[in-house]
């Protein structure tokens, strides 16, 4: 235990950089990001104030890196951190923190809190400090291939059903085509239908695309976990499969943190750059549709709103796009409050959805997207993460609220122009 | 050493070692934390860092994510401590005598009537933060030794520099004396504690901004 402990505390100090250091010598202790925290304003209990999930890894930034806290471990006067001080800690760094960066927008001095958080994980891990269900997914991606245990089979299988519904071919492993669409477990295991959606719309708009039989998976639990070793071997499938079939672009599924691990921090966990670029689905399809490609038919008269996934919009920076394609076929589209970079977390994010424990949480802090939702009296909530879906879906019938849920994609399918009509 | 000569020593040679410690702490503080430095990000930018970060330096000043009455509070009360802190020091006649005295020049002062609103204004705003940090259970988790002494160090400069004023206890050189060591203290204090905070708060934001620039997000 003690190595584990020694292991964890040297990946804090490894993880300490200059934006890292710099965020911690700022903090003035204000208190703000705690109302900008759905786990906070949803349960009022203080624990849950974004800051004070780093406490002890604050603690080793000021015995490693300032004068007095190196002064005081000398003469023997600090508090060094324990074992059972991170074993507090965990419920705190992985059940209530989605990662969803809403603090970071908030605090006054600027800290990117969940910059922090996303660091302290790996030293939580080093430590042995990580989630049951969270090792158990990791394992399972590492082992198997998917979070879920999904195999290259259980795909194939999805594959024949797209092409009996569709008429299309489903592409898997051709060489030379423009584009890797790659898909996340939540997808493939609860809304297969993404398949024979994005199989019409690449037909309709002349996509060269193909799938890869060795590089499907985008969910990425080493990110979630904190495991940056975990998480660019994950990455690396995709890469080298991206390379083998020489292509282009590399489409990030409708998934948020499948989308930060490929676009954002894959090229530096496997420590090179891309031969590729990485394009999110909803980025593309707004492309597509920039450019005349991709063509709707009728309007859809139904009042939906579209839930911001986090990690696509406020730290993926993909905003308008989604707007941009609702626009095109839904005149009664209303954003709800806070929409756009300022939204709430579903609450399910940064690996809580994979963490059983935090399940209870989860479910009560809801009560947020239940309150935004019921300011706008909508419907349908429309959104382009599998996670989020699933994590609406949970919390809408856990509090007997009666909305449909769909991906974005899967709605632009539903209105796809058909090709007599083009 | 009579009392003249512990007044010259601490508006002379005393105030010159503050100051050093100050600059030269601060110096070391913001190069110790520039050099720890940061892995080149080699993933494709969406955006630029530089332009982003500059912006959100002065951009986070003003709180643009809905505050609820708590946060009020903290970002009002924040305010009139900053910068009627700042008013006081820069605006007190006296204030600018004696960086006259230093620098050969200086800039019109304001009415004294005016300051000591300004200081009495600042110092129950310090004091409303202070109950605020104690009674709220979330600043009181968070909050440290650190959070109490800074208060305090940032504190007695306002409240001596009001009792000379006034002429609240002590004769005039002795409060005097007094004022200069408290500010003297938090001259010093300031590289070493969380009032680092007044040059690190704007790197933060450089930060902030350019990691969020570096992906296309305007925070």
């Amino acid at each position: 235990m003690a190595t584990s402990l020694n292991r964890g505390v040297q990946s804090m100090i490894e993880q300490i950089d200059a934006p890292m250091a710099t965020f911690f010598s700022a903090c003035v202790h204000c208190g703000l990001c705690a109302d900008a925290c759905l786990f906070y304003t949803e349960t009022q209990d203080p624990k849950y104030t974004p800051i004070h999930k780093l406490a002890p890894m604050r603690r080793v930034w000021q015995q490693e890196f300032t004068f007095w806290g190196k002064l005081m471990s000398k003469l023997g006067l600090s508090k060094p951190v324990t074992d059972a001080e991170l074993a507090e800690w965990e419920p705190l760094v992985y059940d209530s923190c989605t990662l969803c960066g809403r603090c970071s927008l908030v605090c006054p001095v600027g800290n990117d809190i969940a910059y922090m958080v996303r660091k302290m994980r790996e030293g939580m891990v080093a430590s042995g400090h990580a989630p049951d269900g969270l090792k158990g997914a990791t394992r399972r991606a590492i082992e198997l291939g998917s979070p879920m245990g999904i195999t290259i089979k259980t795909l194939q299988a999805h594959f024949k059903h797209a092409e009996q519904e569709t008429g299309l071919v489903v592409p898997l492993d051709r060489e030379g085509a423009d584009y890797l669409l790659v898909l996340s477990s939540a997808e493939i295991a609860n809304f297969s239908e993404i398949i024979p959606a994005v199989t019409r719309i690449f037909h309709q708009a002349d996509v060269s695309w193909t799938m890869a039989s060795d590089g499907f998976e985008a969910t990425n639990s080493g990110i979630q976990i904190g495991s940056s070793d975990l998480a660019a071997e994950l990455v690396n499938r995709i890469v080298k499969a991206a390379e083998r079939l020489k292509v282009k672009y590399v489409i990030s599924p409708e998934c948020g943190h499948a989308y930060t691990a490929l676009r954002w921090e894959g090229p530096n966990l496997i420590g090179r750059p891309y031969p590729f670029e990485v394009v999110h689905i909803i980025e593309l399809l707004d492309q597509l549709r920039g450019e005349g490609r991709l063509r709707t038919t009728g309007m859809d008269d139904t009042r939906m709103t579209f839930h911001d996934p986090c990690q696509m919009v406020r730290r993926g920076g993909v905003i308008n796009q989604p707007r941009n394609l609702l626009n095109m076929f839904a005149p009664n589209f209303v954003e709800m409050p806070d929409a756009g970079v300022q939204n709430w977390c579903c609450g399910g994010g940064g690996g809580v959805s994979a963490n059983p424990r935090a399940d209870e949480l989860r479910l009560k802090v809801f009560s947020k997207k239940k309150s935004q939702l019921e300011a706008i009296d909508v419907t349908t909530v429309v959104t382009s993460c599998s996670n989020c879906r699933t994590m609406l879906e949970e919390g809408l019938e856990h509090n007997h609220m009666d909305l449909n849920v769909i991906g974005l994609t899967e709605l632009i399918a539903q209105h796809l122009a058909s090709p007599e009509k083009q | 050493m009579n009392q003249q000569e512990l007044l010259d020593f601490v508006r002379g040679t005393g105030l010159q070692i503050a100051a050093a410690v100050f600059v030269l702490g601060m110096v070391y503080r913001m190069l110790h934390l520039m050099l720890l430095g940061r892995k080149k990000n080699l993933a494709a930018p969406r955006g630029t860092e530089w332009g982003p970060g500059l912006r959100t330096m002065w951009h986070r000043s003003i709180p643009s994510v809905g505050l609820t009455s708590r946060g009020y509070f903290i970002v009002i009360s924040g305010y009139i401590f900053h910068l009627g802190f700042l008013i006081t020091l820069l605006f007190l006649s006296q204030h600018i005598d004696l960086f006259r005295s230093v620098f050969g020049f200086g800039w019109p002062a304001l009415s004294p009537g005016l300051i000591t609103i300004t200081a009495i204004l600042t110092i129950a705003a310090m004091i409303a933060l202070l109950v605020h940090r104690y009674t709220d259970p979330v600043k009181r988790l968070i909050s440290d030794y650190q959070d109490y002494l800074t208060w305090t160090l940032t504190f007695l400069p306002l409240l001596t520099g009001i009792m000379l004023k006034q002429g609240i206890a002590l004769g005039y050189q002795q409060m005097l004396i007094v004022h200069i060591i408290t500010l003297e203290l938090l001259m010093i204090a300031t590289p070493f504690t969380k009032l680092v905070h007044m040059f690190t708060t704007f790197s933060a934001r450089w930060y902030n901004g350019a990691i969020s620039g570096f992906k296309g997000i305007k925070v």
